[in-house]
């Protein structure tokens, strides 16, 4: 009984490094395309209180809907495309960056809002200059948890024909084949892992001043 | 009323009936106040919570608009102005302080000059400029806000208020959130400061003891915004223009009274004192007499120290004795209020007078709280 097939791992390397590339890409467009939808969304809900509930309402939706059901939705319409897929998974995507940007605006201290003003910014530039990028750790602590799950996703898509390494988990349970129920599984946790961290590196060099300094 | 040096006739800020009503509220924030500020001066606005002071500054440079009167800074009604422009040619100084966390020191007592569009040369030579004003050294301006002290933090916000030299600078509460020592070294470089610049500055506190520190002119107001009295801090601490004036200057006016009259004024005590030439069976007397365990040396009138009565037994004459000097020792000419600092200082009840070094007697802290009473 032999669970791991190193040399099938040998054989299909070509395939698994396309496959990931594959996962890479499908994440990083949902990750990206919901990012701005969901800051502007965000921005939206901040500057219109009333917008907020009804926001993070259809936000809340869209996450609760199971994922499987909201493929099978939306396949009468788009079909098995990618469209599909990124449609279900930018829709994951949204409450996380939404809640998260309006916590991180919100979070900014009044005094600096108040000196903002005072000091003659105008309204946009406040914004723009000093509330949205105080808020950008919070912001990217929302991108960071939606990144990973987005990850996690993505392998569900493999029923639409796509889903990167997931086509491996489908693959493997259809036939039992362990080693690419592996592959896919171990392949998308470490690949989670890796976009966790390099998307916690971003965060750093986009807000140097959360850094601590030598006193 | 009061003319400064310094002044062109002008008044650099004033408001005419002025008034702010918020909402629905049915009392207002401010009411129909009027008051004219000369160029140099600094108006405290004082009094508790409630009584529209904030809302009073904050008209100044439109972050409240009033809801009715009118107001003009440097000769210019302000409505005419556009809000965020108006602000960019008045310094603004607050509590909370509001330094940008993500931006390093420099950046931030650059803001106004980069909104006014300076080049970076002339920005970096200003910033470097008031760094050294405010006593910042330079290192610092490359840290962020966090990395500061909250004494540090109020003197960046007091430099980027000044950056670009604004003839006006607006302050709220801005010693607030310091502690004690720090706010009174604050007090002190804001004095200094103001020497050198000649700003005209509003300051809002609601620390009497602030106000009478800072002052040209100090403004009462009450609950409401109304306005109770306007004057120097002499004439509202000399002549309270109502009770509710005389209540808020409570403890401050009994302190500030200290400080205006002498030691001279009173009947002081002899206190068990004895020459030196005299015998030990005299200085037994006199500390039996004044009910203490000590007594004061003199040689000739000149002070010599103290010595406990055990001391007595050891000699036979007490020119012999080693007197040890006494803890509170102030001069004949000092105020009250500085001969209670000696007294706290010392940890006694009672100080030494002297002049030129001639015992003239003691001062207790009953003769102390006497004085007060005699005013009321």
């Amino acid at each position: 009984m032999n669970l791991f097939n190193w040399e099938w791992v040998g054989r299909n390397w070509d395939a698994i490094l396309e496959r990931t590339w594959e996962h890479v890409y499908l994440t990083s467009v949902a990750v990206v395309v919901g990012t701005v939808l969901a800051v502007g969304l965000a921005v939206v809900a901040v500057r219109r209180r009333r917008w907020y509930g009804p926001i993070t309402s259809v936000a809340n939706i869209l996450y609760t809907i199971p994922s499987l059901a909201l493929f099978a939705f939306l396949v009468p319409f788009t079909g098995l495309s990618t469209l599909t897929s990124e449609i279900g998974l930018v829709g994951y995507t949204l409450l996380i960056i939404v809640r998260n940007t309006v916590a991180g605006i919100d979070g900014v201290s009044q005094g600096v809002s108040e000196a903002a003003d005072g000091m003659g910014f105008t309204p946009r530039r406040r914004f723009w200059r000093a509330e949205f990028p105080l808020a950008l750790p919070v912001v990217m602590a929302g991108i960071r948890i939606a990144a990973v799950s987005t990850v996690g996703l993505v392998t569900i898509t493999s029923i639409l024909g796509q889903g990167g390494l997931g086509y491996f988990i489908l693959a493997g349970l259809r036939s039992f084949f362990w080693t690419q129920i592996i592959i896919g599984t171990v392949g998308s946790v470490l690949l989670a892992a890796l976009i966790d961290m390099a998307l916690l590196g971003l965060q750093r060099r986009l807000a140097p001043w959360t850094r601590r300094q030598a006193a | 009323m009061s003319s400064r040096p310094g002044s062109s006739g002008l008044p650099m800020i004033s408001l005419q009936g002025v008034s702010k009503v918020y909402g629905d509220s049915a009392t207002p924030a401010v009411e129909s106040l009027s008051l004219e500020i000369s160029s140099g001066e600094i108006v405290v606005l004082v009094g508790p919570s409630g009584c529209g002071k904030t809302t009073m500054l904050k008209m100044i440079n439109r972050l409240v608009e009033p809801t009715s009167g009118s107001i003009e800074v440097d000769g210019t009604p302000i409505r005419d102005q556009e809000p965020h422009l108006l602000r960019r040619s008045i310094g603004y100084v607050i509590q909370q302080v509001g330094l940008f966390p993500h931006w390093t020191v420099r950046r931030n007592i650059g803001t106004v000059p980069e909104l006014l569009g300076w080049s970076s040369d002339r920005i970096s030579k200003r910033t470097l400029e008031l760094a050294r004003l405010v006593g910042l050294e330079e290192p610092m301006l490359d840290r962020y806000p966090a990395a500061l002290s909250g004494g540090q933090q109020q003197r960046v916000g007091v430099a980027r208020a000044l950056a670009a030299d604004p003839p006006v600078l607006l302050m709220d509460e801005p010693f607030g959130a310091v502690d004690p020592i720090v706010r009174h070294r604050l007090q002190d470089e804001l004095l200094d400061l103001q020497r050198r610049l000649r700003k005209t500055i509003v300051f809002v506190t609601h620390d009497i003891e602030e106000a009478i520190r800072l002052g040209d002119r100090i403004v009462i107001l009450n609950v409401g915004g109304v306005l109770e009295q306007v004057g120097s801090p002499a004439e509202i601490l000399s002549q309270p223009g109502s009770r509710f004036v005389e209540d808020f200057i409570g403890a401050e006016r009994n302190l500030q009274q200290l400080a205006l009259r002498s030691v001279a004024e009173l009947r002081l005590k002899w206190g068990p004192m004895v020459e030196d030439s005299s015998t030990a069976v005299a200085a037994h007397e006199a500390a039996r007499r004044e009910n203490t365990d000590w007594v004061g040396l003199l040689s000739g009138g000149l002070l010599r120290g103290w010595v406990p009565i055990e001391d007595l037994e050891k000699t036979a004459t007490l020119e012999d004795l080693t007197a040890r000097p006494f803890s509170a020792v102030v001069r004949n000419g000092v105020s009250l209020r500085q001969a209670l600092d000696a007294m706290v200082g010392a940890r006694h009840a009672m100080a030494v007078v002297v002049e030129n070094g001639y015992y003239c007697g003691l001062v207790d802290l009953k003769m102390v709280s006497n004085a007060l009473g005699d005013r009321q």
